[in-house]
């Protein structure tokens, strides 16, 4: 029996009067890849953002390591070992990327202030070493604005490795990304596994997603319709199942 | 030259450069074209006198607009801590702590108060200071009926007249030894301390910087705290300064305190912005008038040109910025 990692029980997740999530349960072991699968207003983001501690939700129960939790912030759930890389809104623009890389958790003297060497330094790690950038065009100087979306995705793996986490969670992994540059987030993500990581990922892409996971979760106005693991299902019949669901009116269609 | 052009200090310094080159040539036309006054200590003196009221309160403004925010409420802040410093000062016969930590706190509440109106309320600041501005100076006349208050019996001859506003060495006025120190101050915090950090992240945008674990909503309230401290500070300097309250106290200063921080190079957008620059754009703004007049040209050129100098400077940086991106 795999080691649970983490689990969502019943969870609510309302915004106003609109029903984003409705009784969802899921669960993610050790070392396991889970990809979430579902239309445009499905509650794919909001359910990762109450996992990342973005929302809360209404009711439910978080479970983190067989041990239940309240996720109340993004930086409690960083300090319990969860990561998210955010596609496009992970960084910001205009700031450096040494500062970047520590936003939100900058590493400071007891008055609150930046030690901004051991800062550079250690970004300087993260890009040569975890990311492998060797262009000498990027620093840890650079603004933001100056990367290319594959680059800011490698920023984004980067900072989660290096903080050395048990979850990352992609939303959108390889939106707007060239083939290459797709080609090695998927790599990744496959790598995580060795190192007995988990991830959680979002992804339009049902080929990417299937090369990528070890078991999916299809999502449908905020209820989980549908959870196969790989070994029972092909691409091909994953793919025919969503076309199904489309089809049989039971998922609603994007207009 | 080409070398020094591409270092990387004038490459992340533009703006900084930019101001500093335009604060040059100006001081350059006042000396050709006055030299009878701007080869002398008196006008200098003057400057330093005048500037630092406004400029204190230019240097804290930096955060709030860094932020992508604006407070439009600062001169009824400096008004109704002003008007509060003079009647605990006259009332408790110039018991100077009191009145200083009644005052700045009240300038802290109301700052405290725009936060919340921003974050919590969720009204775009733009408009939530709009109405504390009235709000404020319309409590100043409702309290002082329009009478001002005059200090001079409690505050001049004591030490804190002098270490506020008196001269060192008996040349240079007190305010602009604080107004120095505190912009190194500020700049510190701005670039090397979370807060400052945050700050940036927050003004370039407000999404990524939650997703990234930053308190947006803490960072806007503290920002708009700290203004309304430094409001009532600029505020208890100009009470030193003149002895004396007037119920009008603060409202010169909304244009030329903004001025200095759109001319000193902060973007209106948030993100980006430069505390030095600041100080740069207070020494051409708190000159102009002075350097216009001593020109020879009359006293009615005085907003032209100032509103000369906003238009290029803000021009000039925004075709620094387009062909950045």
């Amino acid at each position: 029996m795999a080691e649970e990692l983490l689990k969502l029980q019943n969870i609510y997740k309302n915004f106003g009067n609109v029903k984003v999530l409705k009784d969802v349960n899921i669960k993610i072991n050790k070392g396991e890849v889970v990809a979430l699968i579902g239309d445009n207003g499905a509650g794919k983001s909001t359910l990762i953002k109450v996992i990342t501690g973005v929302h809360s939700p209404n009711s439910g129960k978080v479970f983190f390591k067989e041990k239940e939790v309240q996720i109340k912030s993004v930086a409690q759930s960083r300090k319990m070992g969860i990561e998210a890389v955010y596609q496009e809104r992970a960084l910001c623009d205009q700031q450096e990327l040494y500062r970047n890389i520590f936003a939100g958790r900058e590493i400071t003297n007891s008055f609150g202030f930046l030690d901004i060497k051991k800062q550079r330094k250690e970004a300087e790690k993260i890009l040569r070493d975890y990311i492998g950038f060797t262009s000498k065009a990027i620093t840890v100087d650079s603004q933001v604005m100056g990367l290319s979306g594959g680059e800011k995705q490698g920023v984004a793996f980067g900072r989660s490795l290096y903080f050395n986490s048990d979850l990352i969670v992609l939303d959108e992994p390889t939106m707007g990304l060239s083939i290459q540059e797709t080609e090695k987030v998927l790599n990744f993500v496959k790598g995580l596994k060795n190192e007995n990581k988990s991830a959680i990922f979002i992804d339009h892409n049902i080929i990417h997603v299937y090369g990528a996971a070890d078991r999916f979760i299809i999502l449908d106005r905020g209820e989980v319709v549908g959870e196969f693991n790989k070994e029972d299902i092909s691409r091909e019949e994953l793919v025919q199942k969503m076309i199904q669901l489309h089809e049989s009116g039971k998922i609603k269609v994007e207009d | 030259m080409n070398n020094l052009l591409n270092s990387y200090f004038v490459k992340t310094h533009k703006l900084e450069i930019s101001i500093t080159i335009i604060a040059v040539v100006l001081f350059l036309i006042y000396f050709l074209g006055a030299p009878h006054v701007f080869t002398r200590f008196p006008i200098y003196r003057a400057f330093m006198q005048s500037m630092p009221f406004f400029g204190i309160i230019a240097i804290s403004a930096t955060f709030v607009v860094t932020l992508g925010e604006i407070d439009l409420s600062f001169p009824s802040i400096v008004g109704i801590t002003s008007l509060i410093f003079g009647i605990i000062m006259t009332s408790t016969d110039g018991n100077f702590f009191i009145a200083f930590i009644l005052a700045t706190s009240l300038g802290m509440f109301a700052g405290l108060v725009n936060g919340l109106l921003v974050t919590k309320i969720g009204i775009p600041s733009i408009v939530a200071t709009i109405g504390t501005l009235f709000f404020w100076r319309g409590l100043v006349n409702v309290i002082s009926q329009g009478s001002g208050i005059a200090i001079v019996d409690v505050a001049d001859g004591t030490w804190h007249h002098m270490i506020f506003v008196e001269k060192l060495f008996g040349k240079i006025p007190m305010q602009f030894i604080w107004f120095i120190v505190l912009t190194g101050l500020m700049q510190w915090v701005y670039r090397y301390h979370k807060f400052g950090n945050h700050i940036h992240f927050v003004g370039d945008n407000k999404a990524s910087a939650q997703m990234m674990g930053i308190n947006v909503d803490n960072v806007k309230i503290i920002a708009f705290v700290q203004l309304g401290f430094f409001s009532a500070l600029a505020g208890i300097f100009t009470m030193y300064e003149m002895l004396y309250f007037w119920p009008t106290q603060g409202e010169g200063l909304m244009l030329t305190t903004l001025a200095a921080v759109f001319v000193g190079g902060t973007s209106v957008f948030g993100g980006r912005g430069t505390i030095f620059g600041t100080f740069i754009g207070v020494l051409i703004i708190g000159s102009l008038e002075s350097g216009i007049v001593a020109l020879g040209l009359s006293g009615f050129y005085v907003k032209f040109i100032n509103g000369l100098m906003i238009t290029v400077a803000v021009t000039v940086y925004a075709l620094i910025q387009r062909r950045k991106s």
